[in-house]
Parts: structure tokens; C-alpha cells; sequence
């Protein structure tokens, strides 16, 4: 089942033209690696799924209802169902790695609900730590933690948050070799029941995913298909592997 | 997903204020209890006793301010105005009902009984004549009832912040910007209140207001008392209000609205509602604080809600140390009453030779000084104070408890 439509999705700034007619799709459950060069409108892609960049034309379809989510704000769309990991971790750094994960976990996101419903689901949140491997380090400044902590971290708060679709941008970004393995397993293991979106420059670490590849150039879609067969397309080489 | 089988649940029960709110707490009963107590023994004046009463209310007005500011972001530069409007709304009550009780004795003289529009028409022009109009306007058309006037204490400052909070986060004004409409806000308000035909006695503004009706027979020394302690009451209820807002999630959402709004919207929390929630939260219970200080102030004009007060606000939680309760309260304490030492005479001027230095001008100068040299050197305020006598109490471990091996690591110093 479809769960993410995106089609003919074009946007520029000033004159740049970002994404170029894109058309993308992915099922629930579906787990997509979508891999190029700079510049080649990953990031951007993602902004307009989640609602902080409105594109100039096309239409983005959620969900059974086939929903429009051009033109929804961030916080409906990530109620949604729509989580995000930033490629740079963005966490609270001056509040806990309990409370940035009791932010994240699913729960009303009303006012008066945060206000009034104040118990945490204890269990949840300590099934998520144990994941991500901070269960020790939960009373700890989230600001001092590693490099690697935080993106554990990140990703920690986009399970809490029990999205359907999970848009990830460079996970393995700071981490050792283990915990690259480790997060392959997460995200292989996440793919049996979520739709996952990972934009991911390493190679090795697209292989180990083993899952379909979107090649994205100049705000396109180049080629898609698995990461063997789009590294013997021409035109995949000439922009991207063959530098 | 699947996850590990046994979860080493940890309990880490953590209570749901700090305990900084009942130390606070303690310590304004006791300065309560010690105020009324000198007061009765007649060691302080009356007039010391509602400097320290209105005080407390300025204290409440802070540590509101450092909700929305400390804890939110949102550098308001306008909650003056929702302090004022506070004070206009019970004044106007207090003018109303003051006026009826001197007007209705002297009508009653006459020899044909005066009717309720009378009456009215000689409280009208009683407290209009001075803006040369006689007849009431729509604003006071409560000002008879106790009750609607104290309803409007909380409604008026309440649905101010509503519809302006509404307006400009909507339209994601952050920042600078924001400050600069708060402070255009409370500066448009001044200017209108200004004006003979606001209704609201223009630059006159209400007086008398320290003489409560009803009460006319008990002397100021009392009353003096019954504020302070209402407004210790107040201060009390609104600490722990914010106290409880702040703490847990809520107050979780709202440090991550001041320091990442964007990336708040990523995890589905609305931030402009969080933001407007705080904003009318904070006006009106600075709202209150207001309705509170001015019967022990007497007088309300439009001066009073001039941006040079919202600015003020900002300094003393600024000083006192922002994003903690207790810290904007003391800022509050010890600017306000050391600006009225200052400002009053009290500090003794020092000759210089070639220059006295007068305090009640330089006062302004050391004051910007003070927060200059706050902002550059102790951004955590007067508050930090307290950081770093704790540090010293418990030396805050990071890592493992030394560098050879045999040293005991950090998990094994939590047992």
C-alpha cells in the first residue's frame, strides 16, 4: 500500500530551481535509501514532506485518505504521522535525555494535555533507552553527551514519537563501525512495520541496508531501483559514482 | 519493535516542583510574619509597609515575566500594561464605590430624596469633573459592582494577551521583533489612556484608591497590613502556579519552544499555542499583581504603563537570573526597593570635591551599569549565586572518579 505520494513536485529559490518536477513514493512497509550528490534536493525533498518548505507546484498524498500535505503545518504533519531525524542532531541540549524523550513520546500535544496529563509512559520510555543505548545516561544534560550519543539520541525521539513514515538524513553520521551495524539492524528491524526514507551519502552503509535505491540529481529522480542496478546506470556514474 | 526482554526499570521519582519553591515559600511567611509583627510594634512605618507590600506584587509581576521570558522566550517588553490595566479595573471600582459613599450622604440632606440617577449623574461628575465631562463612560458601566470590576481584573489583561499573543505568533514574529510590538503594545495603550476622552480620567488617572470603601473608618496602618498580607498570599499562590506550569512536561515543551521552536514543530507540538498559553497565563496573573499594588500605591495613571516599566521588569529578572522562579522574584525585591532608596533620599550623596554625585540622578546610571556588567559577566544573574554554593556542596561528576583503572567509575558512585 502507498503510503507517500509525491508528484510533480517542483520548487526554486531565487531562480535555483531545487526540485525539479519530482515524482516519489513509497509503501508502508517500505524501507528506501535515497542517495546523491550535493545539491541534488535530498534535503529539500524532505522539507517539503514535513512541511517546512511549501513547494511551487505538485501535490504530496498521505496516507489511506490520500491527504494534501502542501500547505499543512509542521506540527500536522508530525502529528500525522511524519517523524524526522535531522542529519545534524538537533536535540534540547539543556534539558535531559529523559525529558527530551518524554517530549517525543506519543501522547496529546495540546497544551492543556501536556499541562494536566503529566504521567510519562515509564515503560515506553525506558524500551526506547534501552534501544538506543542511553538508559544510563538519562539524567544526564543531553549537552553532554557525544556526538554519537546524540544521534542515538535523535533517533531515539523519532521512535518515541511512533511515526508511520520515518524520514532519516544521514544516521550513521559520527559513528563508530559497530554502531553502524547496529543501526542498520534498527532500521531493517523498523522496516517490517514503517514506511523509512534514509538519505545516506555511504555506500557501504546503503549495501548493508539492501533495499531499494532512489537516485536523486538536480532536483530529479535519476534512477531508481537496487543499489546494483542503479550503480551500473550510465547516467548515475557520469554525475555521481563516476567522480 | 522488538526490544531487549527484561527492563531494568529505574525508578527515578522526581518531584513535581523544585524544592527552591518551598524554601521561597518558607521564607515569605516568615517575612510576613516579621513585617506584621514590626508593623504592630510599631517599629516600621505604614508607609514602609506598603512599600514592602507593593513590593510583593512587583515580585509577582516578575516571575511572571520570567515564565514567559526565561522559560518561553519570548522577551516580552509590554507586561506593564497588563499590570496597569489590572490596576484600572479594580480602581475603577474603588473611585465608583468611594464616591458613592461620600455623594449619597450629602444627597440625602436635601429635602426630596435623591433617585438612583442622581445619584449617579453626582458620582459622574464627581469623578469626571476634572476631565471636564460629568457622564460615564461605556468602560465603566460595571464600575458599581465589586464583582464585575474584580472579573475584569482577570478578563481584560487576560483577553488583551489573547488577541495580541494571537496575532503575532501566528504570523511567527519572533525575536526583536515581537519585543518591539509588545513594546509598541504597552506604549499605544499609554498614549490612549492619555487622552481626556478615553474615559479613564486621562493623564489624572484614578486617585484615592488606597481609601477602600466600606472600610473608611480603619485606619491605613491596618489596611496597610490586610494588603501585605494579600498580596504575600498572592505572591505565594501565583510562585506556585508557575512553579507547577513549569515543571514536567510542560515545562520541558516550553525550554525547547525558547531554545528550537523549529525543531519542537517537528516532534507535533503546536508552538504558537504554547507560546499564547504562557503569554495570557503571565498577564493575567501580572494582572492581578497589579489590582493588588495600586490600592496600596493610591494612584494609577497612564504613566505607570509607559515601556520604561515593561523595561524595568526585564531588568530585574535579568538580574535577578532568568529561568529560575525564585531568582526574578529577589532581582525584583532588591532592584525596586534599592531604586526607591536610592530615588528617595535615602542614600547619602557623595561629595566628590569638584562634583556631588546625587543619587536620585545617578541612581539610572548605576542601575544600566549593574545590568550591563549582569548581562557581560553573570548572565545566570543573582540566582547563580546559588549554582555555585551547590557546586561546592556536591562536586558535579561527570565522568569516572579518576584515571587509572582501579578508580571507581561513575555507575558504580551512583549506588
Amino acid at each position: 500500500m502507498t503510503l507517500l505520494e509525491v508528484s510533480g513536485v517542483s520548487v526554486s529559490f531565487d531562480g535555483f530551481q531545487a526540485i525539479d518536477n519530482l515524482s516519489f513514493s513509497i509503501g508502508e512497509p517500505e524501507l528506501r535509501a535515497v542517495i546523491g550528490p550535493n545539491g541534488a534536493g535530498k534535503t529539500t525533498f524532505m522539507d517539503i514532506v514535513t512541511g517546512k518548505t511549501r513547494p511551487d507546484s505538485g501535490h504530496v498524498l498521505w496516507g489511506e485518505e490520500n491527504r494534501n500535505l502542501v500547505g499543512l503545518s509542521e506540527q500536522a504533519i508530525a502529528r500525522l504521522g511524519v517523524g524526522r531525524k535531522f542529519q545534524k542532531p538537533t536535540v534540547f541540549e539543556a534539558q535531559s535525555v529523559r525529558d527530551n524523550l518524554a517530549m517525543a513520546l506519543k501522547a496529546p500535544r495540546g497544551p492543556f494535555d501536556v499541562l494536566l496529563r503529566r504521567n510519562i509512559d515509564e515503560g515506553r520510555l525506558h524500551e526506547v533507552a534501552a534501544e538506543i543505548g542511553l538508559e544510563d545516561h538519562l539524567d544526564r544534560p543531553a549537552g553532554a553527551l557525544s556526538h554519537g550519543q546524540k544521534q542515538w539520541l535523535e533517533i531515539g525521539m523519532l521512535l518515541a514519537q511512533e511515526p508511520r513514515l520515518l524520514l532519516v538524513d544521514e544516521p550513521a553520521a559520527g559513528m563508530t563501525t559497530a554502531e553502524r551495524e547496529h543501526t542498520t539492524d534498527l532500521l531493517n528491524r523498523l522496516a517490517q512495520r514503517h514506511a523509512i526514507v534514509v538519505v545516506e551519502h555511504d555506500m557501504a552503509f546503503v549495501r548493508r541496508l539492501g533495499c531499494k535505491v532512489t537516485v536523486l540529481h538536480e532536483g530529479r529522480v535519476l534512477a531508481e531501483g537496487s543499489l546494483d542496478h542503479v550503480t551500473q546506470n550510465k547516467d548515475v556514474i557520469d554525475v555521481y559514482l563516476g567522480r | 519493535m522488538a526490544v531487549s526482554e527484561s527492563l531494568p526499570l529505574r525508578p527515578t521519582p522526581r518531584p513535581a516542583t523544585a524544592p527552591s519553591t518551598w524554601v521561597f515559600l518558607g521564607a515569605l511567611a516568615v517575612f510576613t510574619l516579621v513585617v506584621t509583627v514590626m508593623a504592630s510594634q510599631g517599629m516600621i512605618s505604614t508607609a514602609f509597609v506598603k512599600t514592602l507590600g507593593k513590593t510583593l506584587c512587583l515580585m509577582l509581576a516578575a516571575v511572571a515575566m520570567d515564565v514567559v521570558w526565561g522559560y518561553t522566550g519570548i522577551l516580552s517588553l509590554g507586561h506593564m500594561a497588563f499590570f496597569g490595566l489590572g490596576g484600572y479595573m479594580i480602581g475603577m471600582w474603588l473611585m465608583y464605590a468611594r464616591t458613592e459613599n461620600i455623594v449619597a450622604p450629602a444627597l440625602a440632606q436635601q429635602p426630596l430624596p435623591p433617585t438612583q440617577d442622581e445619584i449617579r449623574d453626582a458620582i459622574g461628575s464627581q469623578i469626571f469633573g476634572v476631565v471636564g465631562a460629568s457622564d460615564f463612560p461605556l468602560v465603566w458601566m460595571f464600575s458599581h459592582s465589586l464583582v464585575a470590576q474584580l472579573a475584569l481584573v482577570v478578563l481584560v489583561p487576560g483577553l488583551l494577551a489573547l488577541v495580541f499573543g494571537w496575532l503575532a505568533f501566528r504570523s511567527r514574529v519572533t525575536g526583536v521583533y515581537l519585543s518591539i510590538l509588545t513594546q509598541a503594545m504597552t506604549l499605544a495603550l499609554a498614549l490612549y489612556l492619555f487622552q481626556n476622552d478615553s474615559g479613564l480620567r486621562g493623564n489624572n488617572g484614578l486617585s484615592g484608591l488606597q481609601n477602600i470603601p466600606g472600610y473608611e473608618q480603619v485606619p491605613q496602618a491596618t489596611i496597610s497590613l490586610w494588603f501585605l498580607w494579600a498580596s504575600a498570599l498572592a505572591l505565594a499562590l501565583g510562585y506556585l502556579l508557575f512553579a507547577w506550569v513549569v515543571s514536567g512536561k510542560m515545562g520541558s515543551v516550553l525550554r525547547a519552544v525558547r531554545d528550537d521552536e523549529a525543531r519542537v514543530r517537528f516532534l507535533g507540538y503546536h508552538v504558537e499555542g504554547f507560546k499564547l498559553f504562557a503569554f495570557t497565563l503571565t498577564a493575567v496573573v501580572t494582572g492581578i499583581a497589579g489590582a493588588l499594588y495600586y490600592p496600596q500605591a493610591g494612584i494609577i495613571n497612564p504613566a505607570e504603563i509607559a515601556p520604561i516599566a515593561s523595561i524595568y521588569l526585564a531588568v530585574w529578572v535579568a538580574i535577578g537570573g532568568r529561568g529560575r522562579l525564585y531568582g526574578a522574584a529577589i532581582g525584583a525585591a532588591l532592584v525596586s526597593l534599592l531604586s526607591s532608596w536610592f530615588t528617595g533620599g535615602g542614600a547619602p550623596d557623595i561629595n566628590l570635591g569638584v562634583y556631588t554625585v546625587q543619587w536620585t540622578d545617578w541612581w539610572l546610571v548605576l542601575l544600566g551599569l549593574s545590568f550591563v556588567c549582569v548581562t557581560l559577566f553573570a548572565p545566570k544573574g543573582i540566582g547563580g549565586l546559588v549554582d555555585l554554593v551547590q557546586a561546592r556542596r556536591v562536586p558535579d561528576r561527570q565522568g569516572d572518579y579518576g584515571p587509572d583503572k582501579g578508580a571507581k567509575r561513575q555507575e558504580e558512585g551512583r549506588e
